[in-house]
């Protein structure tokens, strides 16, 4: 018998066919490697052998830059009204429903009030295993918020964006998400506090084109795919296979995209340092 | 009109079209053979039916037959609007780093004699025209000098009328290593601070993001067959149905139609097109739309700059309708 079993195919859903977490081991996609997942864990959910990030959950993302026992989540229970009573194969309510189970969060994205480093700072990230990390009105709002009340105390604000863009089930309402935020933020520029904005795998569509982009700041995770049309779009446009490390956050930057790419063990210390040479 | 027949018909116009081509050859008739009372009474006869048809087609169109009519290849683009509604219009090129974008154009003219700001997607014509304008898909530096061209309306207190009509931004390669999403995000923050009117209108299509970038506007107007959204019904097939076929079901969930964004509280104003849409006769849906301008710039012009941001952030608050629990009411937690 070999010492280690192959995992079954996964039947999670292809976002998060990266990791395999069934079992003890699982295989990195970034380098097949087969390894030890408690180390994968332990290790921040990035391959021990070769740096490639894996999905974190939102609340792991936010405990790991905050000071321990700092976040005060805001903005809890906030729920879509369906104002459009959108259904595909589905409810967009019963997509709502199984999101929140399979996820255990309530929407798409946690935000609050945490430090780092002992300075206060209005921060929220995206959930990817919520519906794709899809903007509607509750993230929409939720964003919105950040800003505003980073406005309101006069502090900087942080959001770590996943997202494969506006959510489709909420339509132009989703679209407008795009408008309130940038708004508010533009109200949050005269309070002359910074704000950082961190790229994380994936982030494209509406939520890249509003405040992810709009960062002093631009920071990314190694390796994530970032842009405005997702690849699968761009290739049946000019049909053409893409070239290898396209919208990658290497290629981001190398094209003067954003301003560095940062690892996970080091995203902490960096923000630190960014809100204390600006804020 | 017989001769003027390049024009394009779309499966529900069928009807109609032959309809008035037979009207047409009985008026030619009359007109030749000189005008005997029996044919006189069958053209009011076929004059009304015409009419009756159109009304009948046109009262219960489906939300994917207002796509195709926002589509027409006859529909009137941008530079159809301006060169009807302005006068002393010149076009401003270029983003000032890159290249000149011709998908978005832009450029000063007057309105009533009043200088203002316009902006617009713009399709072409002719499969050279569409490829030169990128069937009116704009890219990074298209954005890029609409901002350019915004600011320096606010710098000189000028207002910005913005034409939208566009399926989507330009997604290619290009697009995408000079930073498209930068650029469409850039303009949405700038425009929610212009502190000068901005009215935008929907001419065709209001495609996701690519639309919205010139769309962030103290008044949302709509053409009555135009359609704004999240996403082109054909992409929305393509993922939810994994088929891009699937368009016409796509747009009935999507509620995309310029009526379903008016009762959805979007849109500030419809302006009816001329009957049977715009593409058949231009000048009347113009004229509607130069006096829906002339009301909403009124309107607009005694607000000063603060207001007038003050304005657009009000109308975007709002939007995005959600349910909250009441223990979030209370006055959030000291830190």
């Amino acid at each position: 018998m070999a010492w280690y079993h192959r995992v079954p195919a996964p039947k999670l859903p292809s976002e998060q066919r990266k990791s395999r977490m069934e079992g003890l081991w699982i295989r990195c996609d970034g380098c097949g490697e087969i390894i030890y997942k408690a180390d994968v864990e332990k290790n921040l959910e990035v391959c021990p052998k070769c740096d490639e990030h894996f999905p974190l959950p939102v609340r792991r993302r936010l405990e790991l830059v905050l000071d321990p026992g700092s976040f005060e989540e805001h903005d809890i229970g906030l729920e879509s009204t369906d104002p459009l009573q959108f259904a595909d194969s589905r409810k967009y309510k019963e997509r709502l429903k199984a999101s929140q189970k399979s996820s255990g969060e309530g929407e798409a994205f946690v935000s609050g009030i945490g430090r780092i480093a002992g300075r206060e700072v209005s921060l929220g990230a995206f959930e990817f295993n919520f519906m794709g990390g899809s903007m509607g009105s509750v993230v929409g709002e939720k964003v919105t918020r950040i800003f505003e009340r980073a406005t309101e105390r006069r502090i900087p604000s942080i959001i770590f964006s996943a997202s494969g863009g506006a959510r489709m089930q909420e339509a132009i309402f989703s679209l407008m998400q795009m408008a309130k935020s940038s708004a508010a933020l533009a109200r949050f520029r005269a309070v002359k506090k910074p704000y950082i904005s961190v790229l994380l795998d994936p982030t494209t569509g509406g939520v890249a084109a509003s405040f992810a982009f709009q960062g002093d700041v631009i920071l990314a995770e190694p390796k994530a795919l970032i842009g405005f049309a997702g690849p699968r779009v761009i290739e049946q446009t000019i049909r053409q296979k893409l070239p290898e490390g396209f919208q990658r956050s290497e290629f981001l930057l190398e094209h003067g995209m954003i301003d560095a790419i940062v690892h996970r063990k080091e995203m902490r210390e960096r923000l630190a340092q960014l809100l204390g040479l600006l804020a | 009109m017989k001769g003027s027949m390049a024009t394009y018909a779309l499966d529900f116009e069928k009807p109609l079209l032959e309809l008035e081509q037979k009207l047409v050859e009985l008026k030619r008739h009359a007109a030749t053979e000189g005008g005997a009372d029996a044919l006189d009474s069958e053209i009011r006869r076929l004059e009304k039916r015409c009419t009756r048809l159109q009304q009948e087609i046109f009262a219960e169109l489906s939300r994917w037959q207002v796509v195709q009519l926002s589509r027409h290849p006859n529909r009137p683009y941008t530079l159809d609007y301006v060169q009807r509604l302005f006068t002393d219009f010149i076009e401003l090129h270029g983003d000032r780093s890159f290249a000149d974008d011709a998908a978005l154009i832009g450029g000063l003219a007057r309105f009533d004699g009043e200088p203002v700001l316009l902006l617009g997607q713009q399709k072409g014509r002719s499969t050279k025209e569409n490829i030169l304008r990128s069937f009116g898909m704009p890219r990074p530096e298209g954005y890029r000098k609409a901002l350019r061209l915004m600011k320096l309306a606010e710098r000189f207190d000028r207002p910005v009328i913005a034409f939208i009509d566009t399926p989507g931004a330009y997604p290619g390669i290009d697009a995408e290593e000079r930073g498209q999403a930068e650029a469409i995000a850039v303009c949405l923050e700038e425009m929610a601070a212009l502190t000068v009117p901005v009215i935008s209108v929907v001419i065709g299509e209001g495609g996701s993001g690519g639309a919205l970038a010139i769309g962030v506007c103290n008044r949302l107007l709509m053409l009555q067959y135009s359609w704004y959204s999240v996403i082109s019904p054909e992409s929305c097939a393509a993922i939810l149905y994994r088929d891009a076929s699937k368009g016409e079901r796509a747009a009935e969930a999507l509620k995309l139609t310029a009526r379903d964004a008016y009762q959805l509280g979007i849109v500030d104003q419809l302006v009816d097109e001329a009957p049977g849409g715009a593409h058949r006769d231009p000048d009347l849906t113009a004229k509607n739309l130069g006096a829906a301008l002339r009301q909403h710039l009124r309107e607009l012009r005694p607000l000063g700059p603060k207001s007038i941001v003050e304005d657009r952030y009000a109308k975007f608050r709002k939007l995005g309708p959600v349910t909250e629990p009441a223990r979030n009411a209370a006055p959030s937690a000291r830190d």
